[in-house]
C-alpha cells in the first residue's frame, strides 16, 4: 500500500506537525517503506487472541483521596515561553474587533 | 593502577578502605571529560561544580564512618531522566531550554544512596534511534574507533561508560537502547522486567515498552546499581509492588544445572561468521561451567519487529502530543495563531526520525486503521509473548547474540529506516513480552566487541546477572578497554 498526498496531509494535520510540500515524495518514500513492514502482521492467525496492552496483568492500584502535592505553580511554570499572572499566554483565539 | 580503571565495585572498596577519596576520583573522571568528550561526545551537560560539592559531602560522611550504599561513586544519568534545577533534554531541540521541576525516582534513589553525579548524557532524540545519530546535540561516537556508532538509544551513556567517562550510567530500553550500545560499546546492559525499575520521571517515549536500567562495566557493578535502582514506588502505578533481593548475593548463586534455550529462529538469521563464532565460543564457555543447552522455538519471533515499529509509534505519537509550545520546551518565532503555534513548533522543535514515528503512529490509530493496525500488533504482541510463556516451561534463559553485528560506521545506515530498526531484531522481543534481558562482550571482531544475550523470565535479573558474573568469572571480554 502507499500513501496518497492527500492522507499524509490529513496525518500532519491529526499530528499537528507543519510539514513542506516539497518534502512530501521522500517522506512518502520513508513511510510507505515502513508501512509495507506490517503487512507481516496480517499473515498471523489472531482469531481468539487477546489484545495484549500492556505486559503486566495488574489492575490500576488505588490510594486514599488526600493531598499529597503541593500546588509549586511558579516553579512548574519557570519553563514556560510565555506566562503572564500565572496563565499561559498563547495568540490569540477569539476573533474580535482589533 | 589509574582510578578511571578500576570497576565501580573496586572503586567502592577504596573508598571504603581510604585508599582514595570521593573528590580524587571525581576529579579524575572530570579531568577525562575534559580531555576526551569533545572527540566523542557522549555528555550534553556535564555538573562539574555540584559534582565535586557532592564527592565532598561523601567524603564526609567516609570520615564520620556513615557511608551510605554507592557513597562517592561517580555516575552519569541518560538525559531522559528529569533532574531537579538541572537541564534535562532527552536529546531534543524541543526541550533544548527544558531544566526539570522535579527529580526522577531513579535519580532521587541514586542520590540517596551517595552518589556523585558527573553529568547528563547524548542519546537518540527522545530515545529514538540505533546509533546516536538523531540527537539535535551531535552523534556520539563510538571509543573503540571514533568513526563508528556506539549505538543508541542509550549511546550517550555507554560510550562514556566505556572511554571511562563515569563509572556506570543509568539508561533506557523501549526496544534494545541498552542491550544494543551495551554490545557495540563492549559493556554489560541490563534491562530489568517492566515495573522492575520506576518510570517516575523518565521522559516517556513507548509507555507499554520503556523501561530504565544501567550500563557498567561488570556484572557485579550492573548488581550493585540494581540494588539502588529497583523497587516499588507510589508515584508510578506500573511500578511493581514485590520484594527485590539483593543482586549483590543473587550472582554468587551456583550456575550448575542452569538451562539454556538456544531459539533456533534466532540462529536463522542472517548474520556474519565472526557473531555466529562467538556465540557458539559463549555457549562452551556455559558448558564448561556446568550449564544445560536445549533448542527451543520461537514461531512467531517474525512478528516482532512489524509488532514493534506499530506499537512504539502508536504509543510515542500519543506520549509526544504534550509538546505543543505552550507549557514548556521550544516555541517556534512569531506564531500567527494558535494551530500555527502548535504546528510549527513541532516541525521545528521534533527531528526527522521522530517526526516519521508520530506520523506512522498517528496513521496506525487514526480512524480506518485502527483494527487493521493497532489491534492486530497488540495480538501478534500476545503471540510472541506466548512463545515466551511456552519456552520458560523447559529453560531458565534464552541465549542469542546482542545484535546482528558489531558497530557501523557513522552515517551508514541514517538513509534507510529499516536498516537501522533491524539492529534491534534479537532485542525487542524481550520488551514486548516486559522481559529482563542481559548484554554483556563475549568477543571481538576488527577491534570491535561483540555482544551475547540473555533474557530471563518476568523478575529473574538475579539469574541473569549470576550468568553474566560467571561468565565473566572465567573469560576477560569485559575487561578489554579502548585506546583512546
Amino acid at each position: 500500500m502507499s500513501l496518497s498526498d492527500k492522507e499524509l496531509q490529513e496525518i500532519a494535520y491529526l499530528a499537528r506537525i507543519n510539514i513542506d510540500k516539497k518534502n512530501f515524495p521522500d517522506l512518502k518514500a520513508e513511510l510507505d517503506q515502513i508501512l509495507s513492514l506490517f503487512n507481516k502482521l496480517n499473515l498471523a492467525d489472531t482469531d481468539n487472541v487477546e489484545a495484549m496492552s500492556h505486559p503486566l496483568n495488574l489492575s490500576q492500584p488505588t490510594r486514599k483521596d488526600e493531598v499529597t502535592e503541593t500546588n509549586e505553580r511558579e516553579k512548574m511554570q519557570g519553563n514556560a515561553p510565555l506566562v503572564q499572572s500565572g496563565l499561559f499566554l498563547v495568540p490569540k483565539v477569539i476573533e474580535g474587533d482589533n | 593502577m589509574n582510578l578511571d580503571e578500576l570497576t565501580l565495585k573496586e572503586q567502592l572498596n577504596g573508598l571504603k578502605d581510604s585508599s582514595f577519596s570521593s573528590v580524587e576520583l571525581t576529579e579524575v573522571y572530570l579531568k577525562r571529560i575534559n580531555q576526551l568528550d569533545a572527540s566523542i561526545n557522549s555528555y550534553i551537560t556535564v555538573t562539574e561544580d555540584s559534582a565535586l560539592e557532592q564527592a565532598k559531602e561523601s567524603d564526609k560522611r567516609y570520615k564520620r564512618n556513615e557511608p551510605l550504599l554507592l557513597d562517592g561513586i561517580p555516575i552519569a544519568h541518560k538525559d531522559i531522566f528529569c533532574t531537579e534545577d538541572v537541564l534535562t533534554t532527552c536529546g531534543s531541540k524541543m526541550l533544548s531550554n527544558f531544566k526539570a521541576p522535579y527529580s526522577s525516582t531513579v535519580v532521587s534513589k541514586f542520590k540517596n544512596d551517595g552518589i556523585v553525579m558527573l553529568g547528563k548524557t547524548n542519546m537518540d532524540e527522545f530515545a529514538m534511534g540505533s546509533s546516536n545519530e538523531t540527537s539535535y546535540f551531535g552523534p556520539v561516537k563510538n571509543p573503540w574507533n571514533l568513526e563508528y556508532v556506539p549505538g543508541g538509544s542509550s549511546g550517550g551513556s555507554a560510550a562514556c561508560v566505556s572511554a571511562r567517562l563515569a563509572s556506570a550510567a543509568t539508561a533506557t530500553d523501549t526496544g534494545g537502547s541498552i542491550r544494543q550500545p551495551a554490545a557495540l560499546c563492549g559493556l554489560t546492559g541490563i534491562k530489568p522486567t517492566y515495573g522492575r525499575v520506576s518510570r517516575y520521571g523518565m521522559i516517556a517515549f513507548a509507555s507499554s515498552l520503556d523501561q530504565g536500567g544501567v550500563l557498567t562495566r561488570t556484572a557485579e557493578d550492573a548488581a550493585l546499581m540494581m540494588n539502588t535502582m529497583s523497587g516499588h514506588d507510589h508515584r508510578d502505578s506500573t511500578s511493581l509492588n514485590v520484594e527485590v533481593p539483593d543482586y549483590s548475593k543473587a550472582i554468587e548463586e551456583d550456575i550448575s544445572g542452569l538451562r539454556i534455550g538456544l531459539p533456533k529462529e534466532f540462529f536463522e538469521q542472517d548474520m556474519p561468521d565472526y557473531i555466529r563464532n562467538a556465540t557458539e565460543d559463549a555457549i562452551k564457555v556455559y558448558k564448561d561451567l556446568g550449564a544445560e543447552f536445549q533448542e527451543i522455538s520461537f514461531p512467531n519471533i517474525g512478528l516482532s519487529l512489524p509488532v514493534y515499529y506499530v506499537l512504539a509509534p502508536a504509543e510515542c505519537s500519543a506520549n509526544l502530543s504534550r509538546y505543543d509550545g505552550v507549557r514548556y520546551g521550544y516555541r517556534c518565532e512569531n506564531p500567527k495563531n494558535l494551530e500555527d503555534l502548535y504546528m510549527r513548533t513541532r516541525d521545528e522543535g521534533f527531528g526527522p526520525e521522530v517526526k516519521r514515528r508520530i506520523l506512522i503512529g498517528t496513521y496506525a490509530l487514526s480512524a480506518g486503521y485502527y483494527d487493521a493496525y493497532y489491534l492486530k500488533a497488540q495480538k501478534c504482541r500476545r503471540l510472541v509473548a506466548n512463545d515466551f510463556t511456552e519456552a520458560f516451561k523447559s529453560v531458565d534463559v534464552i541465549l542469542s547474540p546482542t545484535t546482528p553485528g558489531t558497530s557501523f560506521k557513522t552515517g551508514e545506515k541514517t538513509s534507510d529506516p529499516i536498516e537501522m530498526y533491524l539492529q534491534d531484531i534479537f532485542t525487542i522481543p524481550a520488551n514486548l513480552a516486559g522481559l529482563p534481558g542481559i548484554s554483556f562482550p563475549c568477543g571481538q571482531n576488527n577491534n570491535l566487541p561483540i555482544g551475547l544475550q540473555l533474557v530471563g523470565n518476568s523478575l529473574q535479573e538475579g539469574k541473569l546477572l549470576m550468568a553474566a558474573h560467571k561468565f565473566q568469572q572465567v573469560t576477560d571480554w569485559h575487561k578489554e578497554m579502548p585506546n583512546l
